[in-house]
C-alpha cells in the first residue's frame, strides 16, 4: 500500500503504540483486499472494546480490561495498549442487553457487568454509546458522499444507499482500528466505479407494505447475492421504515451492500445513471410466482401455530412502528401465553418513554426493550417455541441462532398472534 | 490405484495471496457462500445457516474451499473467535473478494488465496489433500483416491 507521511508515522510508532497497531491491522487489511491506498474516515460505527463471556475467560492478560480486549481482539495485537481517545466521530452499535430490563432478557449479572464496564470503556474513549442497529434513526446521519467506515449489514446498506454516503460492510476489528487512526482501506464502496448497478430487478407486482418491502428485500439479496441489484418497476417509492426493512432483509439473503431504485435512491436519478458504464446486466424478475415461493421460504421453519413469543423491532423500530404497535394493541390484552418484546434504540425509546407510548404497550401486556434483540442478545422468553416475526432479516437468523420455529408476517399478523395465541398469517 | 500414480496427479492453481503463510490439508469444499455469525457456531466451528449445504459440518482444521462470504458483519468476530476457540479452518481459498472474507481471514491469522487461474470449486473437492502456499500465491491439490478418476 502508498502510505502519507502521516499513516507511516503512525506505523512506525511515532503516535504510540495503540496507533501503532490499529495501523498495523489497516495494512494487513488494506493488502487482503489488494487496497492501494487508505481514505479518510470521518463517521465509524462498530462495536468496540465489547467483551462476552468467552472473550472474557480467553484473555486473562492484567491490566485495563477494556484496554486488554481492545488490544488483543479488535486491534489484534500481540500485546496490550493504552487505548487512547477516539480521533474521528464514532459511535457505539448495538449490544448484548438492556441496562434497564436486563432480568426481562434473562440475562445474568454477570453479562450486564461485562456490558456496563464495556460501556464505561467506550464512554471514556468518547464513542457515542447509541447501542442500535439504527444510528440513522438515533442521531447519527452521515452525509452524501461521507466516508464512513460502519458495521452492521443493514446499517451498511442504508448508507450507502439511501444516504449516499460511502462504507464498505467493515468489520469489529477494523472499525475500532479506524476510530483511533481515522484511517480505512481506499476499496470496495468508497469509489465511484465500484457502485454501480450490475444487475437488474424486474419487480412486477405491487410493493405497498412494510411486509411486502421485506419479502422483495429477501428475494433480491437471494438473486443478486452480494451485488448491486436495480430495482425497476411499478412501486410506491418506499419511506424511510420500507428501505430499512427491505436493505436488511437483501443484507441477510445474500450480501446486498447497496441498491439502486431509479427516480428514489440518490445515485440513480435515472436507469443509465444507476448501471454507469455497465451495459449487460442480468435480470431477476419479482412476479407472483417469486412473490409466494420467498413468502414459503420465510415461513419455512413454522409449524406449530401455537405462538409464545411475537418479537418486533428488527432492525430497531422506528417512533412510527412505535406508534403502530400501539394503535393495533387498541387498549386490548395480549394473550397470556405470549410474550410481546418491542426493540428499539435509547434514543427511540426515549421519546416512546415520554409519549406514553411505552405505557401503552406495557398495559396490554409487552414491554419495549433497547439496545439489542433475541438473535444479538441470545435472548428469548423462558420455554419458548414459536415466535412470530414481522422482520424477513430476523426470521433468517433467529430460529437458526436459537433452535425455534418462526413465522413471518406482517406488523398486524404478528399483533394478532400476540393478541390470541395463534398465528392466522396469510400469503400473498 | 499405486502411490505412483497418486502422487503424479497433483494439480496446481496459481493465484493471489490475501494472508501468508503455508499450510495443508483435507479440503472442505461448498459452493454457497458462507455467513459467520449467525451462520456459525464458533466453538464447534460448525455451520449452522438454515438451508446451507454444509449446516451441521464443521470447518475446524480443514482448508475451506467457498465462493466467499455473506451477510452480516460480524463476519470476522465469529472467524476471529473461532481461531481462539480452535476451530478455525487450515487455510481459505475462495473465489469472491468482499470486506468480510478479507478482515476474516487477517484476523483468523491462516494462509488465504483467491483470483485463481482456475475455478477452485470445479477443482477441489471435499477429501482432498490441499497444500496452500499463499506466500507465493500457490494451491496444490492431490485428489482424494476414491474420487480421481
Amino acid at each position: 500500500m502508498i502510505l502519507t507521511d502521516a499513516e507511516k508515522a503512525m506505523l512506525d510508532g511515532h503516535r504510540g503504540k495503540a496507533h501503532q497497531k490499529a495501523m498495523e491491522l489497516l495494512v494487513r487489511y488494506g493488502e487482503a483486499l489488494g487496497a492501494e491506498r487508505f481514505v479518510d474516515t470521518t463517521n465509524v460505527a462498530g462495536v468496540p472494546g465489547t467483551s462476552n463471556p468467552f472473550l472474557e475467560k480467553y484473555y486473562t492478560h492484567p491490566g485495563d480490561r477494556y484496554d486488554v480486549v481492545y488490544s488483543l481482539y479488535d486491534l489484534d495485537s500481540d500485546e496490550v495498549v493504552q487505548v487512547p481517545r477516539v480521533s474521528v466521530n464514532s459511535c457505539h452499535l448495538q449490544g448484548g442487553t438492556d441496562p434497564e430490563n436486563w432480568q426481562t432478557l434473562g440475562m445474568k449479572p454477570e453479562q450486564l457487568r461485562i456490558s456496563q464496564a464495556g460501556e464505561a470503556g467506550a464512554e471514556r474513549l468518547g464513542i457515542k454509546v447509541l447501542k442500535t442497529c439504527t444510528p440513522y434513526l438515533a442521531g447519527n446521519v452521515p452525509k452524501f458522499g461521507e466516508h464512513c467506515a460502519w458495521m452492521e449489514s443493514s446499517a451498511v446498506v442504508y448508507c450507502n444507499s439511501v444516504l449516499g454516503a460511502r462504507t464498505n460492510t467493515e468489520g469489529r476489528e477494523s472499525t475500532s482500528a479506524a476510530m483511533i487512526t481515522g484511517k480505512i482501506p481506499d476499496w470496495g464502496f468508497h469509489r465511484d466505479e465500484y457502485r454501480f448497478a450490475s444487475h437488474r430487478i424486474d419487480v412486477e407486482v405491487p410493493v405497498e407494505s412494510l411486509m411486502d418491502w421485506g419479502m422483495l428485500g429477501y428475494f433480491v439479496g437471494e438473486s443478486v447475492g452480494e451485488r448491486i441489484p436495480v430495482l425497476v418497476g411499478n412501486f410506491a417509492r418506499p419511506d424511510l421504515i420500507r428501505h430499512k426493512h427491505f436493505g436488511a432483509a437483501a443484507a441477510s439473503s445474500g450480501g446486498v451492500e447497496m441498491y439502486h431504485m431509479v427516480g428514489v435512491t440518490p445515485e440513480a436519478p435515472t436507469y443509465e445513471a444507476a448501471l454507469g458504464p455497465n451495459r449487460k446486466v442480468e435480470t431477476f424478475t419479482y412476479g407472483a410466482a417469486e412473490r409466494r415461493r420467498t413468502y414459503e421460504t420465510l415461513n419455512a421453519r413454522g409449524k406449530d401455530t401455537d405462538v409464545d413469543y411475537v418479537m418486533l423491532g428488527c432492525p430497531h423500530a422506528a417512533l412510527e412502528q412505535i406508534q403502530e404497535i400501539c394503535g393495533l394493541l387498541e387498549g386490548r390484552k395480549i394473550n397470556s401465553g405470549v410474550r410481546l418484546w418491542v426493540f428499539t434504540s435509547r434514543a427511540v425509546r426515549a421519546i416512546s418513554d415520554r409519549e406514553g407510548y411505552s405505557k401503552i404497550i406495557r398495559d396490554a401486556g409487552g414491554v419495549v426493550l433497547t439496545d439489542t434483540c433475541s438473535a444479538i442478545g441470545q435472548a428469548l422468553p423462558p420455554n419458548t417455541k414459536v415466535a412470530a416475526l414481522d422482520s424477513a432479516k430476523q426470521v433468517h437468523y433467529l430460529p437458526a441462532i436459537m433452535g425455534i420455529q418462526a413465522w413471518f408476517g406482517s406488523t398486524a399478523d404478528c399483533i394478532n398472534a400476540a393478541l390470541t395465541g395463534k398465528w392466522n398469517g396469510v400469503a400473498p | 490405484m499405486s502411490e505412483a500414480a497418486t502422487a503424479a496427479e497433483i494439480i496446481r492453481l496459481r493465484g493471489r495471496k490475501v494472508v501468508g503463510g503455508v499450510a495443508e490439508g483435507e479440503a472442505l469444499v461448498t459452493r454457497q457462500t458462507i455467513s459467520g455469525w449467525g451462520g456459525v457456531n464458533f466453538m464447534t466451528g460448525t455451520i449452522i445457516e438454515t438451508r446451507h449445504e454444509l449446516r451441521g459440518v464443521s470447518f475446524a482444521n480443514k482448508v475451506l474451499v467457498c465462493p466467499g462470504a455473506k451477510g452480516s458483519s460480524g463476519w470476522s468476530s465469529v472467524f476471529h473467535q473461532a481461531r481462539l476457540a480452535g476451530t478455525a479452518p487450515l487455510a481459505m481459498i475462495f473465489n469472491e473478494m468482499t470486506t468480510k472474507i478479507a478482515l476474516g481471514c487477517v484476523v483468523m491469522r491462516v494462509p488465504s488465496i483467491t483470483d485463481l487461474d482456475r475455478d477452485p470449486l470445479d477443482v477441489i473437492e471435499t477429501g482432498d489433500w490441499v497444500r496452500v502456499d499463499a506466500d507465493n500465491g500457490i494451491v496444490e491439490i492431490r485428489k482424494s483416491p476414491r474420487r480421481s478418476r
